[in-house]
């Protein structure tokens, strides 16, 4: 029941940052999408990215937005003309519905949620799991995994995040004049 | 929001625990849920609620563009540090088991090189992150100066 309801909150918070023109508000309405998302990933037990979603999705990246938005202007350019039934939008529409139709046949095949036998379970989350803590000394299984075992996967993640703040410094920083 | 009293006084006295809490995750990513990058953002969201409350230059002020840069790249050299640490221990890139070789205590040698090893790399990650979040948003803001 709560599920559903969660899901209902995330489409409305998805249209509702489509269909809105103030730039600001769709910020906001992203925020809470994170945060509801934030919610889901609790739901599904996955705790670490739960936390990521709230700090990372609802908290910095609506922030990093805002100081984006503080370089353009608050309204969406165009759209004047608005006529419902469009041959192109038509189209879109279609293909939408189509490749939405083909996702969800899509996930017929995939296992159960929390199925013993999916292929997730069946290879390395085993040892992970029993072997985790003798060869990590991390009691915390997610952190085991991501510092540990995938320790080169981790040091790429910083070198991107690294990448991206060097990028910020060479694109954006004026410089001084001499 | 310079001007505005409330704000400036709740995040006077908010940051400190932000960036207590901040620590907090970090150093106890392997107990509970965190680590490095959650932490890292958070310390980053503290120093901008900074920046939001009393203005870009005083938040330049406290870290300099010169400190936000060397920190951004400190981190990953921490991190990167750490796995040839191990090649010199005679292990693999990042197997930190193998720090246990300079360890005082043989029965729990491996258990401890391992966690110091995964705590280093999570410090790493935490450090680049902050610095590469407040990088980003002093760059980005940066043309109010206000």
């Amino acid at each position: 029941m709560i599920d559903l309801l969660l899901l209902f909150f995330l489409v409305v918070c998805a249209l509702a940052a489509i269909s809105i023109k103030d730039l600001l508000s769709c910020t906001i309405m992203l925020g809470a999408y994170s945060l509801v998302m934030a919610v889901v990933w609790m739901r599904l037990n996955a705790v670490d990215v739960a936390f990521t979603e709230a700090s990372v999705g609802a908290g910095m990246s609506g922030i990093l937005m805002i100081a984006a938005l503080s370089r353009t202007k608050r309204g969406e350019a165009g759209g004047k003309n608005k006529r419902m039934f469009d041959f192109r939008n038509t189209l879109i529409f279609l293909v939408v519905v189509v490749t939405c139709g083909i996702l969800i046949y899509g996930t017929m095949d995939m296992p159960d949620f929390g199925d013993k036998d999916a292929p997730a379970q069946t290879h390395v989350a085993k040892r992970y799991v029993e072997k985790g803590y003798e060869e990590t000394a991390e009691r915390n299984m997610v952190s085991a995994v991501l510092a540990g075992y995938r320790g080169y996967d981790t040091l790429g993640e910083t070198t991107v995040i690294f990448t991206a703040g060097i990028a910020v410094i060479l694109l954006l920083r004026r410089r001084k004049r001499r | 929001m310079k001007e505005h009293i409330v704000i400036r006084t709740v995040s006077r006295g908010l940051i400190p625990f932000i960036q207590l809490f901040a620590l907090y995750v970090v150093a106890h990513g392997d107990l509970s849920p965190g680590g490095g990058f959650q932490g890292g953002v958070i310390f980053g969201a503290s120093v901008i609620l900074y920046v939001l409350a009393f203005g870009m230059p005083e938040g330049r002020k406290r870290i300099s563009e010169k400190m936000s840069d060397i920190l951004t790249s400190t981190g990953v050299l921490i991190f990167a540090g750490i796995g040839v640490m191990c090649l010199f221990a005679g292990g693999a890139f990042l197997e930190y088991n193998a720090l246990a070789i300079w360890s005082d205590h043989p029965e729990y040698a491996k258990h401890h090189a391992s966690h110091l090893g995964i705590y280093g790399i999570e410090i790493g990650v935490g450090i680049t992150v902050a610095a590469v979040m407040i990088t980003i948003f002093f760059e980005t803001a940066g043309h109010y100066d206000d």
